[in-house]
Formats: structure tokens, C-alpha cells, sequence
């Protein structure tokens, strides 16, 4: 039995479904956005904060969070980047465009696409406005992103 | 030797098949704000947090990234632990070994899965890519191939088998959380459900729950101050045999990991008739074969007298040693909790907060956890400190 120096590398690729309960707090979240286009938060009822996506509970005070808000739909964008690598997973085709948008009467920060721009017009503290899509299936791609207003 | 350490509080979601109601983090957090309340504690008083789950069956990385603040971990020392099905109770050691090392006071452990986001042959359908994937089939073949040779070895009988799933399920009716409650099953219906992999029939297998399960371990002063009758750590043991089924011989009849890791146990406290000096015993039985031969393995009784014990009534809730009140995994199975969920059962009979599942004057309580192929964990509780 002679070692001819083989090496084997075996691929692997695996199928497997998955199926996530979104849970009763953000379901309601995702009707609003499908039904009524709107963006909605929870207070929390000790720091008041408005949690959005709207939240269960209030993770840094332990607590169920109890009155709904709408917020947006236009807010500040507090932080962007522009992806210009490909990846099979990125949501669009790079280049794309995303931030970090804090929209008014929320105290919290929602992530998403930015679009209908050209890039290099994008700025720190700039406002944008959630551009709705036509189709919506309660999923958070029913913003199909935020663009400068 | 580490400090003394006690369970003071315990909290458990419902169980079920889909808890489409909330999500996995939200579930961490029913089940956390639940320990909390029994322990009579808010979260700024928590210290660190432990999270136990599987990996990859509801198709998430980094659960404890995504999960920690449902226990809640916000700004607190916290870490996973993911030992298979062990997950639980080894999350439950690690909380003890947190307190024990005298560096927390006061440790949450959370214990959790969503089974119904995934299911199980997705974590068992990336086990290891060169010898197990190809040729196994997920965690009930693996079970079958040992129980078949463990049947004929021993000579345990498939209405000896039926007759665990009836008490499982019987006892369940007294478990407000659980999952499967058939308070009139019989040995005949399990007997004639579908054979999932041969000798094993669907009623004799574990479910796949929803649900989580809390515990709040606490240094002995911080126990005394708050607990009217806490739960004692005197042993916590976990023991891990060959990972490759080829590797292991006869694995059910000897199961070494748990003969070892209760040898271990039982000395440390030293016990030595396990089955009178016992109160209670809460034991992960992935399926009925399991317990009957993990009542060998864990010296209830002879090998090969398994069979006898439940044809006696010796495990039930009015026999010599009452085992699984809960109604044991083989009625709620959210794997990453099932083992916290044994620990927390132990605790709770100790607490004497067990309700209609509640066996009178329990002082010594015995939980176990089982995972991967062949892994186990052993814990005793007491409601003495030493």
C-alpha cells in the first residue's frame, strides 16, 4: 500500500428549511408595514424610551414594553456606507448603498437600504423618507428603502 | 472544592409544538422574567448569564448574539454553552461553576429552543462530513441501531418499552408546561403507532417543543438570605465518550459516560443505594428504551433488571423512587432546555413549588443530561448545604 500524496477535499452544500416565528410584537410590525405603511415602535413604560422595530420588551430595562407608535416616516440618516464588493448574500447588487436611520419620535436606530440617489449624494444627518414597495408581504423588504427627501 | 452553591429560583415557559406567539429571544425572556419572579429578584441583580441551546436547529449562528438579551445579558458577563443535547443541563454546571468559583453571586441560566423555526435533522444533517452525514440517519437511526442491541442484550420488552411513554405522559398531566399530557394512553396505542426506525414506535420517541427554562444559582449567603428552602449543588459531573458510533461498544446497555460521571457523583455525596437514598429523579429520556437502561446505568438497579423496575411501578409517582413527575423529555422536548429543564425540575421538588407534580419531602433529587451520541451530565441536588 503505497501513499501516492492524495489529498481529498470533499464539497459540501446543504439544503435545509427553516421557517422563524416572528413572535406576536414584530408580526404586528410587519401588518402595519403591509396593510397600512406604516412604521411602528413600542415605550417602554420605565426609561420611555420608543423602541423601533417595536420590541417586546425593553432589553435594558427587563420589561414589557406597552404602548404602540407610529414613527417616520421620514427621519435623520446618522450613518451610511457604500458596498461596492459582490457577496451571494447581499441583498442587491453591489454597488448598494445602507445606514443606520433614526426616525422621528424614535429613540432607537432601524437599519436599511438607501436608494433612488446617486451615492456620492449621501451625507451624515441628511434626511430620507421610506419608500414603500407595491408589493408588500408583512417582511421587512416592504420598505424597499429609504431615500433623500 | 468549590463554594457552596444554591438554585434559589427556576422559571419555565409552556411548551409546545409551535409557540408562534413569540419568538426565540422572547421565549429566553418568558422563561428569564419567570425565574426571576420565583426567585423574587429583578435583572440589576443578576451578575452573569449562561445560555444553552443547540447549534443550527432554527437555522441561526451565534444564538447567544441573537438570544442573550432575551436573558437578559445586556451589559453583563454572558456566554454560550452547546453541548448537544447536554446543552442544558452543562449550561446548568457552568452556572453552578460561576457561582461555585466565588467570582458571581447571583448567575442566570437559560436553557432554550424553537424547534418549530427549523427542525433537528437540520443540526444532524452537519455532522461530520467524512463518516457520519453520508451513511446515518439523524438522531432517531443513530438511537434505533443501539436500542435493537440493547433489547436483545438485556432483554427489555416493547411493553416495557410502551409502559414508560404511558407513565411519561400520564405524569405530564400534572406539569402545567408540558408538552404531550395522554392521560389515557395506553401500552396497545403505543404499541401501534408508525414505527419511526426500526424497533422504535413514534410514541416512544420525544417530541420537538418550543420553550425555554431559566435557573437563578446563588453564593451560599445570598441562598440562606433569599430561598426558604433552597436546592443545593452537592455533585455536578459531565462526562463525554467517543463521538464515532463505530468507537462505542453496546452503547445503551453500558453507557460509560453516565456510569462514570454518577460514580463520580454518588461518591462526592456519598450515596450508595441510590435508588432508596433518592427522593426523586428527573433523567433525560430521549426515548423509553433510554430510561429503563439509564435506571441500570445509573444503579437504580442490576443490569438487565430495567425492565422490572417499570413492570413494579418502582419510577412512579407513588413508587419507591418516583421517576421524571415532569413527565421527562419523551413529553417536552425543546433540546437546548431539556436538560435545564431536569435541574430546574430537581430544584423545584426541593423548593416544594412542584404543585400537583410535587412528590412529598423531597431532600435528595437526582438530574441528568443527555447529548451528542453518547455524552452525560449528573447533578444532586439537596436540600441540605453538607
Amino acid at each position: 500500500m503505497n501513499d501516492n500524496g492524495e489529498k481529498m477535499v470533499l464539497a459540501g452544500k446543504v439544503d435545509l428549511p427553516f421557517s422563524y416565528s416572528a413572535g406576536k410584537t414584530a408580526s404586528r410590525f410587519f401588518v402595519e408595514l403591509r396593510d397600512h405603511q406604516k412604521i411602528v415602535g413600542k415605550r417602554c413604560p420605565r426609561c420611555q424610551r420608543i423602541i423601533v422595530p417595536a420590541q417586546l420588551f425593553c432589553k435594558e430595562c427587563f420589561v414589557e414594553t406597552d404602548e404602540w407608535i407610529e414613527v417616520g416616516p421620514e427621519g435623520t440618516l446618522l450613518t451610511f456606507t457604500v458596498v461596492y464588493h459582490k457577496e451571494n448574500h447581499h441583498p442587491r447588487e453591489a454597488p448598494l448603498a445602507y445606514g443606520i436611520i433614526r426616525l422621528d419620535g424614535a429613540d432607537t436606530s432601524i437599519v436599511h437600504l438607501l436608494g433612488e440617489t446617486d451615492v456620492a449624494k449621501l451625507e451624515h444627518g441628511m434626511r430620507v423618507r421610506a419608500l414603500f414597495s407595491k408589493e408588500r408581504k408583512g417582511h421587512i423588504m416592504d420598505i424597499n428603502c429609504f431615500r433623500p427627501v | 472544592m468549590g463554594k457552596k452553591v444554591a438554585i434559589i429560583g427556576t422559571g419555565q415557559t409552556n411548551h409546545c409544538s409551535s409557540r408562534e406567539d413569540l419568538n426565540e429571544m422572547e421565549l429566553v425572556y418568558e422563561a428569564a422574567s419567570a425565574a426571576l419572579r420565583d426567585a423574587e429578584m429583578t435583572i440589576a441583580e443578576i451578575d452573569a448569564v449562561v445560555l444553552a441551546n443547540m447549534e443550527l436547529f432554527e437555522g441561526r449562528a451565534l444564538h447567544d448574539m441573537w438570544c442573550g438579551e432575551g436573558g437578559g445579558a445586556f451589559m453583563k458577563h454572558s456566554f454560550k454553552i452547546s453541548t448537544g443535547g447536554t446543552s442544558g443541563t452543562s449550561g446548568a454546571i457552568s452556572g453552578y461553576y460561576h457561582a461555585a468559583s466565588g467570582l458571581f453571586d447571583r448567575v442566570m441560566v437559560v436553557g432554550f429552543e424553537k424547534h418549530s423555526d427549523g427542525n433537528t435533522s437540520a443540526g444532524m444533517a452537519l455532522t461530520d462530513p467524512f463518516w457520519d452525514r453520508h451513511v446515518a440517519a439523524a438522531a432517531i437511526g443513530n438511537f434505533a441501531l443501539s436500542v435493537s442491541e440493547y433489547m436483545a442484550d438485556r432483554g427489555v420488552t416493547q411493553e416495557q418499552s410502551a409502559k414508560v411513554a404511558v407513565k411519561a405522559r400520564r405524569n405530564a398531566c400534572n406539569n402545567p408546561h408540558a408538552h404531550l399530557q395522554m392521560p389515557d394512553l395506553t401500552v396497545k396505542e403505543v404499541l401501534e403507532s408508525p414505527v419511526l426506525a426500526y424497533p422504535v414506535h413514534r410514541l416512544e420517541m420525544c417530541p420537538q417543543s418550543d420553550g425555554a427554562c431559566a435557573i437563578i444559582f446563588a453564593s451560599e449567603e445570598i441562598a440562606k438570605k433569599r430561598c426558604p428552602r433552597p436546592a443545593w449543588v452537592r455533585a455536578a459531573v459531565t462526562r463525554h465518550d467517543h463521538i464515532y458510533l463505530g468507537e462505542v461498544k453496546n452503547r445503551l446497555a453500558t453507557m460509560r459516560s453516565l456510569r462514570e460521571a454518577a460514580r463520580v457523583a454518588y461518591e462526592t455525596v456519598g450515596i450508595r443505594e441510590p435508588l432508596k437514598e433518592f427522593d426523586v429523579a428527573e433523567i433525560y429520556d430521549p426515548l423509553t428504551y433510554a430510561e429503563i437502561a439509564w435506571y441500570e446505568a445509573l444503579g437504580f438497579c442490576k443490569d438487565g433488571e430495567g425492565g422490572r423496575l417499570i413492570d413494579d411501578g418502582i419510577t412512579q409517582m407513588d413508587g419507591e423512587l418516583p421517576v421524571n413527575p415532569s413527565g421527562g423529555v419523551i413529553s417536552t422536548n425543546p433540546v437546548g432546555a431539556s436538560g435545564t429543564i431536569r435541574v430546574a425540575e430537581a430544584a423545584l421538588q426541593i423548593h416544594g413549588r412542584g404543585g400537583k407534580r410535587q412528590i412529598p419531602d423531597v431532600n435528595l433529587a437526582l438530574a441528568t443530561g443527555y447529548g451528542v451520541y453518547c455524552w452525560s451530565d449528573v447533578v444532586i441536588l439537596s436540600s441540605r448545604p453538607d
